[in-house]
This record gives structure tokens, sequence and C-alpha cells, in this order.
């Protein structure tokens, strides 16, 4: 267990080492979430009470959408220089190749949220009501992304299509995340009256089938 | 000139060219019983002695509902024989639950659209948000046309089968989740009630809606094994097992027989 931890530790750390000196989360996929909300606030005439009214489900929505750019980079990553077939080499367990992939995934989406918070409080007039069930369901839903995102990023990898086949593949997978954490955040935002831990419960529940069945396929997905 | 591959290019046999005489004759008697035969649903409101009811739209349950039910046993055997395949890591497993998949796709899609008509006359909305059986067939539907998807990449097939092997099986323990984070949806509009409750389920009714699910179960079996017999002798061409067995053809037959049947002068 600890060698297991300690492995996903050093393909996080890999991960988002890679990140920090590419700056493809800061230069890119934080100005296109910013960008998302714009759109939204565009789309929806830029009535300020039906932005508020709306953002929970807008929020979850961007970061699905980042995800999609999250994964897609995760996975570009090992496939380019066959990189993929050096961490193997290295003798990771496979499951542990996937829990650190997956934490590299959560930490990024955990800024976006943070900035994606930033932005709908800015641009939506939106404000935390609730800020223990923001950050648990936040750091919840994020998990259950980053698990499926990851797996399903393994699933897409090395092919000639996997930019259009990721989101086709993926999406539908995570439709009752996206309903569960607008949801949990109509209650954290104040948007809606609704119970917002019942629904923070069931992301949980998905966050640990999603990890679990990752890194139990993981290890199917990438052997040769 | 005679093409003689005409005579083997079928996925047919003797056996299921019966099954396929039997479905044909059973869909026939299937819509002559829900289109003709049965009553209209239409029954007189206590109070107001008003009429009310689904009144024609019933009819289309006699294939909706058998339809649905195949939907899952297809989605099911999909799943099923994904996990076959990666125990097994057998070609049988991959084909089966290739095939399974695509024709509970058809059976999917089939069920959305009828379901859709239904619900115009009797919800007045083709689309209705706060139902949950629609929203779960709506993205079991999703998730398989992603499995579709993927088995249509120039994958390496077995890469391909491990893959597909893997989303259906998500795809299936997605399911309940699925059902359960819609039911817990606030319910903002109208319900469906159970449909079928609501009816008087008795004789003609009853049978009908159990020829629909043999006669659906059957349809579903043909399709199958053609579908199966299809996803076969791909496989086989792709592992040049085709190119063998022409090579054996030829050395059983007349030279001259198959330089004509190839085109080939002398």
């Amino acid at each position: 267990m600890k060698s297991l931890l300690s492995e996903a530790w050093l393909v996080a750390s890999k991960d988002l080492r890679i990140e920090a000196r590419s700056r493809v989360l800061t230069n890119q996929v934080a100005p296109f979430a910013v960008l998302v909300l714009v759109l939204f606030g565009f789309a929806l005439d830029a009535d300020q009470r039906t932005l508020r009214m709306f953002a929970p489900g807008l929020f979850w929505v961007a970061v699905l959408l980042c995800l999609l750019l999250a994964v897609q980079r995760s996975s570009a990553v090992e496939s380019a220089d066959d990189a993929a077939t050096g961490l193997r080499m290295a003798g990771l367990a496979p499951a542990a190749v996937f829990l650190g992939k997956s934490a590299a995934i959560l930490v990024q989406l955990l800024v976006l949220e943070l900035l994606l918070t930033a932005g709908i409080i800015v641009f939506y007039g939106s404000s935390v009501k609730n800020l223990f069930l923001w950050l648990i369901a936040g750091l919840v839903t994020a998990l259950a992304v980053a698990a499926t995102g990851t797996l399903y990023g393994a699933l897409a990898s090395g092919l000639g299509v996997r930019e259009t086949l990721l989101p086709i593949l993926l999406l539908p997978v995570l439709a009752p995340v996206l309903i569960g954490a607008t949801r949990a955040y109509d209650d954290a935002l104040g948007a809606a009256a609704v119970d917002g831990w019942a629904w923070t419960g069931l992301l949980a529940m998905f966050a640990v089938v999603a990890s679990t069945l990752g890194a139990l396929a993981y290890g199917a997905l990438v052997e040769d | 000139m005679t093409n003689p591959t005409s005579s083997v290019a079928t996925t047919g046999s003797p056996g299921s060219r019966a099954l396929g005489l039997a479905t044909l004759l059973g869909l026939v008697g299937l819509l002559v019983l829900a289109f003709v035969l049965t009553e209209p649903d239409v029954r007189i409101h206590p109070s107001t002695g008003q009429e009310i009811g689904q009144f024609d739209a019933v009819r289309l349950l006699y294939l909706h509902v058998p339809m649905a039910v195949i939907t899952y046993v297809a989605y099911s055997l999909a799943a099923f024989a994904s996990a076959g395949y990666l125990i097994k890591r057998t070609p049988w497993w991959d084909v089966t639950a290739h095939a399974a998949a695509e024709v509970g796709t058809v059976f999917c899609f089939l069920v959305l659209v009828t379901g859709s008509i239904w619900g115009r006359p009797v919800w007045n909305t083709w689309w209705e948000w706060g139902d949950v059986r629609l929203m779960t067939t709506l993205i079991l539907f999703l998730m398989f046309v992603g499995y579709l998807a993927l088995r249509r990449t120039a994958a390496d097939p077995r890469v391909q089968a491990r893959r597909a092997a893997v989303v259906a099986l998500v795809a299936i323990v997605d399911l309940p989740l699925v059902n359960r984070s819609v039911e817990w949806w606030e319910n903002r509009t109208l319900h469906q009630k159970s449909t079928l409750g609501e009816l008087k389920i008795e004789d003609l009714t009853l049978f009908t809606l159990m020829i629909g699910f043999l006669v659906f179960l059957m349809v579903f079996a043909w399709l199958l094994l053609h579908r199966f017999r299809v996803g076969w002798l791909t496989l086989a061409a792709g592992e040049h097992q085709v190119a063998a067995a022409i090579k054996e053809r030829r050395a059983e037959a007349d030279g001259s027989e198959v330089a004509s049947a190839v085109g080939e002068t002398s």
C-alpha cells in the first residue's frame, strides 16, 4: 500500500512538474475557463439574475470542458515519444500510474475551480453561502471527474481520433456527476433550496466507484 | 456470368432462415394485435364523467415496452460478454459483446423514438426532462454510441477489444448511478406514472404485451445471430483466414473455373 502511494506520488509529481514547466494550465486552460463563463454570459443576454440562478450548472459545464483539455494533455504527454512504454518499463504498478495521473488532474481541476468560483462571483454576481459545502462538494466532484477522466483518457489514447473520441465517451458517463454537482452547488451558492449534502454523498459514492474501477481496469488498458 | 461467391455471401443458415421467417410472421401478428384487435385506452373520469386515458397512443406501448426490455437484455449481454473477454481473452466473447451492443443500440434508439412519439399526445411534449426512465435511457444510449465510435477506430483489434470491454462495463456500472441520481433530481415537472399500472392489464392487452416480448426477443436473437456472424467473418478476414480458405478452395476446384470466377483470362 505504501509503495503504491509513493509510486502514485512519483507519477503525480512528474505530471504536475510537466504542467508547471509547460504552463499550459495557466496560459491556455485557465483563460479558456474564463472565456467559457463569459460566453455563457453573452448567450444568456448578460442578465445577471438569470446568470446567478444558473451559475452552478454553468460552473460545472465549464469544469467539464476544462477536464477534457486536462485529460487530453495528460494522455498526450504519455503518447509523445512513447513515454507510456518508459513508464511501464519503470516497473510501476498500473494502479499507481492511474492514481498518480488522477491526482495530477485533480490538483489542476481544484485550481480551475478556484478560478471559476472567482469568475462567477465577479461576472454573475454569485456568492458562496455555504463555504464548507462548496469546499467538500468541489473536492469530491473533482475527484470523481478526475478519476473517470483518467480512465477514459487511457481508453482513447494512442488512437488517431483521440480528440473527438474522448468527449463522446467521457461526457455521457459524467452526466450524473454534472447533475449531482449542480444540485450541490445550488445549495452552496444559494441558487435553489435543495439538500446539497445528499448530493455530495452521491458524488462521493461515484468518486469511490470511479477510482476503484479505474485502478482495477487501468492495467488491462495499458498492457500490450 | 455466374458469381460463385453469391451462394456463400450470406450469414444465413437453415436455422436462422426459419427463425427469420417466424420472426417476420410474429411481427405481422403483433402489429395486427397492437393496432387493430386491441382496444384503445379510454376510461371515464369518476367525478367529471369525461373520457380520459391514452386513447390510441397506448398501442405504441405494445412495441415500446418490449423493445425497452430487450435493450436492457442486449446491454447486459454486452457487459457480460465484455467481462468474459477480459477474463478469457478469446475473440468469441469480443464479437458477442460487439454484436449485442450494436443491436442493443438500435433497440435503444427505437425505444427513445417510440417513447417520444407516445409522449406527444399523452404528455403533450416530445421530451420530458423530469422523467427518470427517459433520462436513464438517453444516457445509456449515448454511452453505447461512444462504445460504437470506439469500435470504429482503426486500432489493433486486441487493443480495441480490451478498451471496448472496459467502456461497456463502465456503462453498465454507471446505469444504477444514473438511475438513482435522476430519481433524486428535483421533481419540477410532471413525472411518469407507472404507465402500465394505469391500464387495465387483462385478456387481450396482456396477451399482446406477452406476444410483444416474445416477438422482439426473436427479432433480437435473429439480429444478434447475423451481427455475430458478420463480426466473426470480419475477424476472419482481418486475420487472413479467408485468404487461406480461398487457397484451399482453389486447390479443390477446377483451375479454369476459378480463373473465370476472378476474371482472369489465361
